[in-house]
Protein backbone atom coordinates (compact mmCIF):
# COMPACT_ATOMS: atom_id res chain seq x y z
CA UNK A 1 0.00 0.00 0.00
CA UNK A 2 1.71 3.18 -1.11
CA UNK A 3 0.57 6.15 0.88
CA UNK A 4 1.01 8.97 -1.59
CA UNK A 5 -1.27 11.86 -0.73
CA UNK A 6 -3.30 11.95 -3.91
CA UNK A 7 -4.74 8.46 -3.80
CA UNK A 8 -6.13 8.73 -0.28
CA UNK A 9 -9.91 8.92 -0.42
CA UNK A 10 -10.75 9.10 3.27
CA UNK A 11 -8.69 10.11 6.27
CA UNK A 12 -9.97 9.87 9.82
CA UNK A 13 -7.80 11.49 12.45
CA UNK A 14 -8.22 11.11 16.23
CA UNK A 15 -11.93 10.53 15.83
CA UNK A 16 -13.75 10.17 19.12
CA UNK A 17 -17.49 10.07 19.74
CA UNK A 18 -19.16 10.10 23.13
CA UNK A 19 -22.89 9.66 23.68
CA UNK A 20 -24.85 10.66 26.81
CA UNK A 21 -21.76 12.48 28.03
CA UNK A 22 -23.02 13.73 31.38
CA UNK A 23 -24.85 10.66 32.53
CA UNK A 24 -24.03 7.36 34.16
CA UNK A 25 -24.83 5.72 30.84
CA UNK A 26 -22.00 7.58 29.10
CA UNK A 27 -20.86 5.62 26.09
CA UNK A 28 -17.52 6.10 24.37
CA UNK A 29 -18.60 4.84 20.96
CA UNK A 30 -15.36 5.79 19.21
CA UNK A 31 -12.19 6.18 21.18
CA UNK A 32 -9.51 7.61 18.93
CA UNK A 33 -9.88 6.13 15.45
CA UNK A 34 -7.29 6.83 12.76
CA UNK A 35 -8.03 5.33 9.40
CA UNK A 36 -6.82 5.91 5.85
CA UNK A 37 -8.86 4.51 3.01
CA UNK A 38 -7.18 4.54 -0.37
CA UNK A 39 -8.47 4.73 -3.91
CA UNK A 40 -10.22 1.45 -4.86
CA UNK A 41 -9.85 0.16 -1.32
CA UNK A 42 -12.67 -2.20 -0.33
CA UNK A 43 -12.55 -2.37 3.45
CA UNK A 44 -14.68 -4.81 5.41
CA UNK A 45 -15.26 -3.80 9.02
CA UNK A 46 -16.11 -6.40 11.60
CA UNK A 47 -16.74 -6.17 15.32
CA UNK A 48 -19.28 -7.11 17.95
CA UNK A 49 -22.29 -5.04 18.99
CA UNK A 50 -21.18 -1.73 20.45
CA UNK A 51 -17.72 -1.88 18.88
CA UNK A 52 -18.39 1.40 17.08
CA UNK A 53 -18.89 0.19 13.49
CA UNK A 54 -22.10 2.08 12.81
CA UNK A 55 -20.85 5.16 14.64
CA UNK A 56 -17.82 5.10 12.36
CA UNK A 57 -20.01 5.12 9.26
CA UNK A 58 -22.22 7.86 10.72
CA UNK A 59 -19.13 10.01 11.31
CA UNK A 60 -17.98 9.51 7.72
CA UNK A 61 -21.49 10.24 6.39
CA UNK A 62 -21.83 13.33 8.57
CA UNK A 63 -24.88 12.25 10.56
CA UNK A 64 -23.06 13.78 13.53
CA UNK A 65 -19.62 15.37 13.89
CA UNK A 66 -16.78 13.77 15.87
CA UNK A 67 -15.70 15.22 19.22
CA UNK A 68 -13.48 18.31 19.08
CA UNK A 69 -10.00 17.49 17.82
CA UNK A 70 -11.14 14.77 15.45
CA UNK A 71 -10.96 15.23 11.69
CA UNK A 72 -12.70 13.75 8.67
CA UNK A 73 -11.04 14.43 5.33
CA UNK A 74 -12.48 13.15 2.07
CA UNK A 75 -10.45 13.56 -1.15
CA UNK A 76 -8.40 16.25 0.53
CA UNK A 77 -11.44 18.29 1.65
CA UNK A 78 -11.91 18.78 5.36
CA UNK A 79 -15.57 17.78 5.79
CA UNK A 80 -15.47 17.43 9.58
CA UNK A 81 -18.19 20.01 10.14
CA UNK A 82 -20.19 19.56 6.95
CA UNK A 83 -23.74 18.30 7.61
CA UNK A 84 -24.89 15.08 6.02
CA UNK A 85 -26.72 16.60 3.06
CA UNK A 86 -23.63 18.56 2.04
CA UNK A 87 -21.52 15.39 1.92
CA UNK A 88 -23.74 13.67 -0.61
CA UNK A 89 -21.22 14.41 -3.37
CA UNK A 90 -18.60 12.42 -1.47
CA UNK A 91 -20.54 9.67 0.25
CA UNK A 92 -22.95 7.01 -1.03
CA UNK A 93 -24.64 4.86 1.56
CA UNK A 94 -26.72 1.71 1.84
CA UNK A 95 -28.48 0.91 5.12
CA UNK A 96 -29.52 -2.31 6.72
CA UNK A 97 -33.23 -1.62 6.14
CA UNK A 98 -34.30 -1.46 2.47
CA UNK A 99 -37.00 1.02 3.52
CA UNK A 100 -34.34 3.52 4.64
CA UNK A 101 -32.21 3.51 1.49
CA UNK A 102 -35.10 3.78 -0.97
CA UNK A 103 -38.32 5.80 -0.97
CA UNK A 104 -41.17 3.28 -1.17
CA UNK A 105 -43.89 5.52 -2.57
CA UNK A 106 -41.72 6.88 -5.36
CA UNK A 107 -41.10 4.93 -8.53
CA UNK A 108 -37.78 3.30 -9.40
CA UNK A 109 -36.85 6.09 -11.81
CA UNK A 110 -37.77 8.79 -9.30
CA UNK A 111 -35.55 7.16 -6.68
CA UNK A 112 -32.68 6.93 -9.15
CA UNK A 113 -33.18 10.54 -10.17
CA UNK A 114 -32.78 11.76 -6.59
CA UNK A 115 -29.56 9.78 -6.34
CA UNK A 116 -28.26 11.03 -9.69
CA UNK A 117 -28.51 14.60 -8.45
CA UNK A 118 -26.23 14.04 -5.48
CA UNK A 119 -23.60 16.47 -6.74
CA UNK A 120 -26.01 19.10 -8.05
CA UNK A 121 -28.37 21.47 -6.30
CA UNK A 122 -31.96 20.50 -6.99
CA UNK A 123 -33.65 22.87 -9.39
CA UNK A 124 -37.02 23.50 -10.93
CA UNK A 125 -36.38 21.58 -14.10
CA UNK A 126 -38.31 18.42 -14.78
CA UNK A 127 -36.81 15.57 -12.74
CA UNK A 128 -37.13 12.82 -15.34
CA UNK A 129 -36.28 13.20 -19.00
CA UNK A 130 -35.53 10.79 -21.84
CA UNK A 131 -31.78 10.97 -21.39
CA UNK A 132 -31.93 10.20 -17.67
CA UNK A 133 -34.45 7.42 -18.23
CA UNK A 134 -32.06 5.82 -20.74
CA UNK A 135 -29.20 6.10 -18.26
CA UNK A 136 -31.30 4.48 -15.50
CA UNK A 137 -32.30 1.67 -17.83
CA UNK A 138 -28.66 0.90 -18.59
CA UNK A 139 -27.65 1.07 -14.93
CA UNK A 140 -30.45 -1.28 -13.90
CA UNK A 141 -29.86 -3.69 -16.78
CA UNK A 142 -26.40 -4.38 -15.39
CA UNK A 143 -28.04 -5.81 -12.26
CA UNK A 144 -29.72 -8.53 -14.29
CA UNK A 145 -32.88 -8.38 -12.18
CA UNK A 146 -35.23 -7.10 -14.87
CA UNK A 147 -35.76 -3.83 -13.01
CA UNK A 148 -34.99 -1.85 -16.16
CA UNK A 149 -38.45 -2.71 -17.48
CA UNK A 150 -40.17 -1.54 -14.31
CA UNK A 151 -39.01 2.07 -14.10
CA UNK A 152 -42.50 3.26 -13.21
CA UNK A 153 -43.11 0.70 -10.46
CA UNK A 154 -43.39 2.13 -6.95
CA UNK A 155 -40.40 0.84 -5.01
CA UNK A 156 -42.58 -0.52 -2.20
CA UNK A 157 -43.76 -3.21 -4.62
CA UNK A 158 -40.25 -4.66 -4.94
CA UNK A 159 -38.85 -7.46 -2.78
CA UNK A 160 -36.30 -6.71 -0.07
CA UNK A 161 -33.45 -8.01 -2.23
CA UNK A 162 -34.53 -5.95 -5.23
CA UNK A 163 -34.82 -2.87 -3.04
CA UNK A 164 -31.31 -3.38 -1.66
CA UNK A 165 -29.96 -3.88 -5.18
CA UNK A 166 -31.65 -0.64 -6.19
CA UNK A 167 -30.28 1.07 -3.07
CA UNK A 168 -26.81 -0.08 -4.15
CA UNK A 169 -27.22 1.45 -7.59
CA UNK A 170 -28.54 4.64 -5.98
CA UNK A 171 -25.58 4.81 -3.60
CA UNK A 172 -23.10 4.54 -6.46
CA UNK A 173 -24.82 6.59 -9.19
CA UNK A 174 -23.41 10.10 -9.59
CA UNK A 175 -19.91 8.93 -8.61
CA UNK A 176 -19.51 9.57 -4.88
CA UNK A 177 -15.94 9.17 -3.60
CA UNK A 178 -16.71 6.45 -1.11
CA UNK A 179 -19.43 3.87 -0.63
CA UNK A 180 -20.63 3.03 2.89
CA UNK A 181 -22.41 -0.29 3.42
CA UNK A 182 -23.99 -0.67 6.83
CA UNK A 183 -24.78 -4.39 7.23
CA UNK A 184 -26.74 -4.02 4.03
CA UNK A 185 -27.56 -7.71 3.62
CA UNK A 186 -28.44 -8.39 7.26
CA UNK A 187 -32.21 -8.41 6.71
CA UNK A 188 -32.09 -10.58 3.58
CA UNK A 189 -32.43 -14.34 3.36
CA UNK A 190 -29.07 -16.16 2.87
CA UNK A 191 -29.46 -16.71 -0.87
CA UNK A 192 -30.56 -13.15 -1.61
CA UNK A 193 -27.79 -11.90 0.68
CA UNK A 194 -25.30 -13.83 -1.48
CA UNK A 195 -26.67 -12.26 -4.64
CA UNK A 196 -26.58 -8.74 -3.23
CA UNK A 197 -23.05 -9.25 -1.90
CA UNK A 198 -21.95 -10.50 -5.32
CA UNK A 199 -23.55 -7.43 -6.91
CA UNK A 200 -21.82 -5.24 -4.36
CA UNK A 201 -18.43 -6.67 -5.26
CA UNK A 202 -19.13 -6.26 -8.98
CA UNK A 203 -20.32 -2.67 -8.64
CA UNK A 204 -17.43 -1.62 -6.41
CA UNK A 205 -15.01 -3.18 -8.90
CA UNK A 206 -16.69 -1.65 -11.94
CA UNK A 207 -17.10 1.85 -10.51
CA UNK A 208 -13.53 1.65 -9.17
CA UNK A 209 -14.58 3.33 -5.96
CA UNK A 210 -13.49 3.05 -2.37
CA UNK A 211 -15.92 1.20 -0.09
CA UNK A 212 -16.35 0.44 3.58
CA UNK A 213 -18.59 -2.52 4.36
CA UNK A 214 -19.68 -3.16 7.92
CA UNK A 215 -20.72 -6.74 8.61
CA UNK A 216 -21.46 -9.06 11.49
CA UNK A 217 -20.43 -12.06 9.53
CA UNK A 218 -16.77 -13.13 9.69
CA UNK A 219 -16.87 -15.25 6.56
CA UNK A 220 -18.39 -12.40 4.59
CA UNK A 221 -15.69 -10.11 5.94
CA UNK A 222 -13.04 -12.59 4.84
CA UNK A 223 -14.50 -13.43 1.44
CA UNK A 224 -15.26 -9.91 0.26
CA UNK A 225 -13.09 -6.84 0.09
CA UNK A 226 -9.36 -6.23 -0.13
CA UNK A 227 -8.76 -5.18 3.41
CA UNK A 228 -10.16 -6.18 6.78
CA UNK A 229 -10.54 -3.98 9.82
CA UNK A 230 -11.69 -5.26 13.19
CA UNK A 231 -13.10 -2.91 15.79
CA UNK A 232 -13.37 -3.37 19.53
CA UNK A 233 -14.60 -0.92 22.15
CA UNK A 234 -14.40 2.07 19.87
CA UNK A 235 -10.94 1.32 18.48
CA UNK A 236 -9.51 -0.35 15.43
CA UNK A 237 -7.65 -3.36 16.82
CA UNK A 238 -6.86 -5.30 13.65
CA UNK A 239 -6.13 -3.95 10.16
CA UNK A 240 -5.15 -6.55 7.57
CA UNK A 241 -4.15 -5.65 4.02
CA UNK A 242 -4.80 -7.39 0.70
CA UNK A 243 -1.93 -9.87 0.61
CA UNK A 244 -2.40 -11.14 4.17
CA UNK A 245 -6.18 -11.17 3.88
CA UNK A 246 -6.20 -13.76 1.09
CA UNK A 247 -4.82 -16.50 3.31
CA UNK A 248 -6.74 -15.44 6.40
CA UNK A 249 -9.09 -17.81 8.24
CA UNK A 250 -11.60 -17.28 11.03
CA UNK A 251 -9.14 -18.86 13.49
CA UNK A 252 -6.37 -16.47 12.37
CA UNK A 253 -8.72 -13.57 12.84
CA UNK A 254 -9.61 -14.56 16.38
CA UNK A 255 -5.95 -15.00 17.22
CA UNK A 256 -5.12 -11.60 15.73
CA UNK A 257 -7.93 -10.06 17.72
CA UNK A 258 -6.82 -11.60 21.00
CA UNK A 259 -3.27 -10.49 20.47
CA UNK A 260 -4.24 -6.94 19.60
CA UNK A 261 -7.00 -6.39 22.13
CA UNK A 262 -5.15 -8.19 24.90
CA UNK A 263 -8.20 -10.15 25.92
CA UNK A 264 -10.02 -13.38 25.11
CA UNK A 265 -12.36 -13.36 22.17
CA UNK A 266 -15.71 -13.94 23.80
CA UNK A 267 -18.27 -12.76 21.33
CA UNK A 268 -20.45 -15.71 20.37
CA UNK A 269 -22.57 -13.66 18.01
CA UNK A 270 -19.71 -13.19 15.58
CA UNK A 271 -18.62 -16.83 15.77
CA UNK A 272 -22.15 -18.09 15.38
CA UNK A 273 -22.96 -15.78 12.52
CA UNK A 274 -19.90 -17.04 10.67
CA UNK A 275 -21.64 -20.39 10.36
CA UNK A 276 -24.78 -19.06 8.69
CA UNK B 1 -84.63 17.30 -11.28
CA UNK B 2 -83.98 20.78 -10.01
CA UNK B 3 -83.05 19.37 -6.61
CA UNK B 4 -80.54 17.00 -8.13
CA UNK B 5 -79.01 19.80 -10.20
CA UNK B 6 -78.74 22.06 -7.19
CA UNK B 7 -77.29 19.30 -4.98
CA UNK B 8 -74.72 18.53 -7.66
CA UNK B 9 -73.81 22.15 -8.28
CA UNK B 10 -73.43 22.90 -4.56
CA UNK B 11 -71.25 19.79 -4.17
CA UNK B 12 -69.23 20.71 -7.24
CA UNK B 13 -68.55 24.20 -5.93
CA UNK B 14 -67.65 22.89 -2.47
CA UNK B 15 -65.66 19.98 -3.87
CA UNK B 16 -63.49 22.44 -5.79
CA UNK B 17 -63.00 25.10 -3.12
CA UNK B 18 -62.51 22.65 -0.23
CA UNK B 19 -60.48 20.48 -2.60
CA UNK B 20 -57.73 23.07 -2.14
CA UNK B 21 -57.80 22.24 1.60
CA UNK B 22 -57.63 18.52 0.81
CA UNK B 23 -54.64 19.00 -1.50
CA UNK B 24 -52.96 21.00 1.27
CA UNK B 25 -53.64 18.26 3.79
CA UNK B 26 -52.31 15.68 1.31
CA UNK B 27 -49.03 17.61 0.94
CA UNK B 28 -48.25 17.43 4.65
CA UNK B 29 -49.86 14.14 5.65
CA UNK B 30 -48.82 12.02 2.72
CA UNK B 31 -45.74 13.61 1.11
CA UNK B 32 -44.08 14.80 4.31
CA UNK B 33 -45.70 12.38 6.82
CA UNK B 34 -46.18 15.55 8.87
CA UNK B 35 -49.60 15.49 10.59
CA UNK B 36 -50.17 19.25 10.52
CA UNK B 37 -53.30 20.01 12.55
CA UNK B 38 -52.96 23.80 12.22
CA UNK B 39 -55.23 23.62 9.15
CA UNK B 40 -58.37 24.61 11.12
CA UNK B 41 -56.78 27.91 12.07
CA UNK B 42 -54.96 28.68 8.82
CA UNK B 43 -58.26 28.29 6.96
CA UNK B 44 -59.74 30.96 9.23
CA UNK B 45 -56.54 32.99 8.85
CA UNK B 46 -57.14 33.12 5.11
CA UNK B 47 -60.72 34.27 5.62
CA UNK B 48 -59.65 36.85 8.19
CA UNK B 49 -56.86 38.35 6.07
CA UNK B 50 -58.97 38.51 2.92
CA UNK B 51 -61.95 39.92 4.83
CA UNK B 52 -60.04 42.70 6.56
CA UNK B 53 -58.14 43.66 3.40
CA UNK B 54 -61.36 43.85 1.37
CA UNK B 55 -63.13 45.91 4.02
CA UNK B 56 -60.18 48.29 3.92
CA UNK B 57 -60.60 48.81 0.21
CA UNK B 58 -57.92 46.48 -1.14
CA UNK B 59 -58.64 44.88 -4.52
CA UNK B 60 -60.36 41.54 -3.72
CA UNK B 61 -57.95 39.52 -5.87
CA UNK B 62 -54.98 41.11 -4.14
CA UNK B 63 -56.70 40.39 -0.80
CA UNK B 64 -57.09 36.73 -1.82
CA UNK B 65 -53.41 36.52 -2.72
CA UNK B 66 -52.63 38.21 0.60
CA UNK B 67 -54.50 35.41 2.37
CA UNK B 68 -52.45 32.87 0.41
CA UNK B 69 -49.25 34.62 1.53
CA UNK B 70 -50.49 34.69 5.14
CA UNK B 71 -51.06 30.93 4.97
CA UNK B 72 -47.56 30.42 3.54
CA UNK B 73 -46.09 32.30 6.52
CA UNK B 74 -48.17 30.37 9.07
CA UNK B 75 -46.99 27.12 7.48
CA UNK B 76 -43.39 28.31 7.67
CA UNK B 77 -43.83 28.89 11.41
CA UNK B 78 -45.30 25.41 11.92
CA UNK B 79 -42.39 23.92 9.96
CA UNK B 80 -39.92 26.04 11.90
CA UNK B 81 -41.29 24.80 15.24
CA UNK B 82 -40.67 21.27 14.06
CA UNK B 83 -37.38 21.50 12.15
CA UNK B 84 -35.53 24.13 14.17
CA UNK B 85 -37.00 23.79 17.67
CA UNK B 86 -37.51 20.02 17.35
CA UNK B 87 -41.11 20.17 18.56
CA UNK B 88 -42.99 17.10 17.34
CA UNK B 89 -45.04 17.66 14.20
CA UNK B 90 -48.30 16.83 15.93
CA UNK B 91 -47.65 19.27 18.77
CA UNK B 92 -46.32 22.00 16.46
CA UNK B 93 -49.60 21.85 14.51
CA UNK B 94 -51.71 21.91 17.66
CA UNK B 95 -49.75 24.87 19.08
CA UNK B 96 -50.22 26.79 15.84
CA UNK B 97 -53.91 25.93 15.77
CA UNK B 98 -54.37 27.28 19.31
CA UNK B 99 -52.12 30.31 18.92
CA UNK B 100 -53.56 31.38 15.57
CA UNK B 101 -57.06 31.49 17.07
CA UNK B 102 -56.05 34.61 19.02
CA UNK B 103 -54.16 36.00 16.03
CA UNK B 104 -57.28 35.60 13.87
CA UNK B 105 -59.38 37.46 16.45
CA UNK B 106 -56.80 40.27 16.47
CA UNK B 107 -56.70 40.47 12.67
CA UNK B 108 -60.48 40.72 12.43
CA UNK B 109 -60.77 42.92 15.51
CA UNK B 110 -63.69 40.77 16.61
CA UNK B 111 -65.36 37.43 16.05
CA UNK B 112 -66.36 38.18 12.47
CA UNK B 113 -66.09 40.55 9.51
CA UNK B 114 -69.22 41.08 7.39
CA UNK B 115 -68.46 41.31 3.66
CA UNK B 116 -71.94 41.43 2.17
CA UNK B 117 -71.71 45.09 1.25
CA UNK B 118 -68.22 44.81 -0.25
CA UNK B 119 -67.33 43.92 -3.81
CA UNK B 120 -65.54 40.55 -3.62
CA UNK B 121 -63.71 38.57 -6.27
CA UNK B 122 -66.77 36.40 -7.00
CA UNK B 123 -68.74 39.58 -7.84
CA UNK B 124 -65.98 40.78 -10.13
CA UNK B 125 -65.80 37.44 -11.95
CA UNK B 126 -69.60 37.25 -12.24
CA UNK B 127 -69.56 40.75 -13.70
CA UNK B 128 -66.85 39.81 -16.22
CA UNK B 129 -68.76 36.70 -17.25
CA UNK B 130 -72.02 38.64 -17.38
CA UNK B 131 -73.70 36.03 -15.19
CA UNK B 132 -74.91 38.24 -12.38
CA UNK B 133 -73.54 36.28 -9.43
CA UNK B 134 -75.17 32.83 -9.46
CA UNK B 135 -73.78 29.40 -8.64
CA UNK B 136 -72.55 28.96 -12.20
CA UNK B 137 -70.14 31.88 -12.06
CA UNK B 138 -68.96 30.82 -8.58
CA UNK B 139 -68.16 27.36 -9.94
CA UNK B 140 -66.38 28.81 -12.94
CA UNK B 141 -64.28 31.10 -10.74
CA UNK B 142 -63.19 28.42 -8.23
CA UNK B 143 -62.64 25.97 -11.09
CA UNK B 144 -60.23 28.47 -12.66
CA UNK B 145 -58.39 28.98 -9.35
CA UNK B 146 -58.18 25.23 -8.79
CA UNK B 147 -57.00 24.71 -12.38
CA UNK B 148 -54.19 27.22 -11.92
CA UNK B 149 -52.97 25.55 -8.72
CA UNK B 150 -53.48 22.10 -10.18
CA UNK B 151 -51.20 22.99 -13.09
CA UNK B 152 -48.61 24.61 -10.82
CA UNK B 153 -48.51 21.65 -8.42
CA UNK B 154 -48.60 19.10 -11.23
CA UNK B 155 -45.49 20.77 -12.62
CA UNK B 156 -43.75 21.56 -9.34
CA UNK B 157 -44.12 18.12 -7.75
CA UNK B 158 -42.39 16.56 -10.76
CA UNK B 159 -39.40 18.90 -10.63
CA UNK B 160 -36.20 17.95 -8.87
CA UNK B 161 -37.17 19.94 -5.77
CA UNK B 162 -40.70 18.53 -5.87
CA UNK B 163 -39.28 15.02 -6.06
CA UNK B 164 -37.13 15.62 -2.97
CA UNK B 165 -40.19 17.01 -1.17
CA UNK B 166 -42.25 13.92 -2.02
CA UNK B 167 -39.48 11.58 -0.87
CA UNK B 168 -39.06 13.38 2.48
CA UNK B 169 -41.94 11.58 4.18
CA UNK B 170 -40.82 8.22 2.81
CA UNK B 171 -37.22 8.19 3.97
CA UNK B 172 -35.85 11.39 5.39
CA UNK B 173 -32.53 9.66 6.03
CA UNK B 174 -32.17 8.76 2.37
CA UNK B 175 -33.13 12.21 1.12
CA UNK B 176 -30.51 13.82 3.35
CA UNK B 177 -27.84 11.32 2.32
CA UNK B 178 -28.56 12.20 -1.31
CA UNK B 179 -27.94 15.89 -0.77
CA UNK B 180 -31.22 17.56 0.15
CA UNK B 181 -31.68 19.41 3.42
CA UNK B 182 -34.94 17.83 4.59
CA UNK B 183 -35.55 20.74 6.97
CA UNK B 184 -36.01 22.89 3.89
CA UNK B 185 -38.37 20.47 2.14
CA UNK B 186 -40.47 20.28 5.32
CA UNK B 187 -40.62 24.08 5.53
CA UNK B 188 -41.53 24.33 1.87
CA UNK B 189 -44.20 21.65 2.11
CA UNK B 190 -45.81 23.11 5.23
CA UNK B 191 -45.82 26.59 3.68
CA UNK B 192 -47.42 25.41 0.42
CA UNK B 193 -49.97 23.32 2.28
CA UNK B 194 -51.13 26.13 4.55
CA UNK B 195 -51.03 28.63 1.70
CA UNK B 196 -53.57 26.51 -0.19
CA UNK B 197 -55.70 26.11 2.93
CA UNK B 198 -55.72 29.86 3.60
CA UNK B 199 -56.56 30.51 -0.05
CA UNK B 200 -59.60 28.27 0.31
CA UNK B 201 -60.56 30.16 3.48
CA UNK B 202 -60.34 33.47 1.62
CA UNK B 203 -62.58 32.19 -1.20
CA UNK B 204 -65.15 30.67 1.17
CA UNK B 205 -65.35 33.89 3.22
CA UNK B 206 -65.96 35.97 0.12
CA UNK B 207 -68.59 33.63 -1.26
CA UNK B 208 -70.52 33.33 2.02
CA UNK B 209 -70.26 37.06 2.66
CA UNK B 210 -68.41 37.07 5.97
CA UNK B 211 -65.30 35.90 7.78
CA UNK B 212 -65.85 34.21 11.08
CA UNK B 213 -63.44 33.05 13.75
CA UNK B 214 -65.09 29.62 13.79
CA UNK B 215 -65.22 29.08 10.01
CA UNK B 216 -62.23 26.74 9.99
CA UNK B 217 -63.46 24.35 12.64
CA UNK B 218 -63.48 20.81 11.30
CA UNK B 219 -61.34 21.57 8.22
CA UNK B 220 -58.61 19.13 9.22
CA UNK B 221 -61.16 16.35 9.70
CA UNK B 222 -62.76 17.20 6.37
CA UNK B 223 -59.37 17.25 4.65
CA UNK B 224 -58.36 13.89 6.08
CA UNK B 225 -61.73 12.36 5.31
CA UNK B 226 -61.50 13.62 1.71
CA UNK B 227 -57.94 12.29 1.34
CA UNK B 228 -59.02 8.88 2.60
CA UNK B 229 -62.14 8.81 0.42
CA UNK B 230 -60.17 9.95 -2.63
CA UNK B 231 -57.50 7.30 -2.11
CA UNK B 232 -60.05 4.62 -1.30
CA UNK B 233 -62.19 5.29 -4.37
CA UNK B 234 -59.59 6.16 -7.00
CA UNK B 235 -56.30 4.46 -5.93
CA UNK B 236 -54.30 7.26 -7.57
CA UNK B 237 -50.84 6.55 -9.00
CA UNK B 238 -48.85 9.56 -10.15
CA UNK B 239 -49.08 13.25 -9.39
CA UNK B 240 -52.02 14.35 -11.54
CA UNK B 241 -54.16 11.38 -10.42
CA UNK B 242 -53.34 12.16 -6.77
CA UNK B 243 -54.40 15.79 -7.16
CA UNK B 244 -57.57 14.71 -8.98
CA UNK B 245 -58.30 12.10 -6.29
CA UNK B 246 -58.08 14.88 -3.66
CA UNK B 247 -60.64 16.91 -5.60
CA UNK B 248 -62.80 13.85 -6.27
CA UNK B 249 -62.68 12.76 -2.65
CA UNK B 250 -63.74 16.21 -1.51
CA UNK B 251 -66.59 16.24 -4.03
CA UNK B 252 -67.90 12.87 -2.86
CA UNK B 253 -67.58 13.95 0.77
CA UNK B 254 -69.45 17.22 0.21
CA UNK B 255 -72.03 15.40 -1.92
CA UNK B 256 -72.87 13.08 0.97
CA UNK B 257 -73.11 15.98 3.39
CA UNK B 258 -75.33 18.00 1.03
CA UNK B 259 -77.63 15.02 0.48
CA UNK B 260 -77.81 14.41 4.22
CA UNK B 261 -78.77 18.05 4.77
CA UNK B 262 -81.36 17.96 1.97
CA UNK B 263 -82.88 14.84 3.50
CA UNK B 264 -83.62 16.98 6.51
CA UNK B 265 -80.86 15.76 8.76
CA UNK B 266 -80.07 18.33 11.45
CA UNK B 267 -76.65 20.00 10.90
CA UNK B 268 -75.50 18.64 14.26
CA UNK B 269 -75.65 15.09 12.87
CA UNK B 270 -73.27 15.84 9.99
CA UNK B 271 -70.19 15.03 12.06
CA UNK B 272 -71.56 11.51 12.49
CA UNK B 273 -72.10 11.28 8.73
CA UNK B 274 -68.45 12.28 8.24
CA UNK B 275 -67.24 9.66 10.70
CA UNK B 276 -69.41 6.91 9.17
CA UNK B 277 -68.32 7.82 5.66
CA UNK B 278 -64.62 7.52 6.56
CA UNK B 279 -65.23 4.26 8.43
CA UNK B 280 -67.03 2.76 5.44
CA UNK B 281 -64.31 3.78 2.97
CA UNK B 282 -61.58 2.42 5.25
CA UNK B 283 -63.42 -0.79 6.05
CA UNK B 284 -64.47 -1.77 2.50
CA UNK B 285 -61.05 -3.03 1.32
CA UNK B 286 -60.61 -4.90 4.59
CA UNK B 287 -64.01 -6.58 4.36
CA UNK B 288 -63.35 -7.48 0.71
CA UNK B 289 -60.09 -9.14 1.64
CA UNK B 290 -61.77 -10.95 4.52
CA UNK B 291 -64.38 -12.33 2.15
CA UNK B 292 -61.63 -13.58 -0.16
CA UNK B 293 -59.86 -15.11 2.85
CA UNK B 294 -56.73 -13.08 2.17
CA UNK B 295 -54.15 -12.64 4.86
CA UNK B 296 -54.23 -9.24 6.60
CA UNK B 297 -51.45 -7.77 8.72
CA UNK B 298 -52.34 -6.84 12.31
CA UNK B 299 -53.98 -3.48 12.92
CA UNK B 300 -51.72 -0.42 13.01
CA UNK B 301 -51.74 1.85 16.03
CA UNK B 302 -49.95 4.89 14.69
Amino acid sequence: MDATENNIVLQLRKVRKIFARDSVDKIIALNGVDLDVYDRDFVTVIGSNGAGKSTLLNIVAGVFPPERGGMVIIKGHDVTNLPEHKRAAYVGRVWQEPAVGTAGKLTIEENLCLALLRKHPRGLSSAIDKQRRQQFREQLASLGLGLEDRLNTPVKNLSGGQRQALALVMATIGNPAILLLDEHVATLDPRTAQTVLQLTAEIVHREQMAAIMVTHNMEVALRYGKRLVMMHKGRIVVDIGETDKKALTVTDLIAAFEQAAGEKFLDDTILLSSQE
Amino acid sequence: MDTIASVLSVSLYEGLVFGLVTIGVYLTFRFLTFPDLSVDSTFTLGGAIAGVLIVNGVNPFVATLGAFAGGLCAGLVTGFLNTELRISALLAGILMMVGLYSVNLRIMGGANVPLLREVNSFDVVAGLLGLGGGMVSSIIFVALVVLVFFLILNWFLRTEIGLALRATGDSEQMVRSLGTDTNKTVLLGCALSNGLVALAGALVAQNQGFSDVGMGIGMIVMGLAAVIIGEGLFHPKGIAPILLACLGGTFVYRLFLTIALRLGMPPGDLKLVTALLVIVVLAIPYVQKRLRHEWMPPAQRL
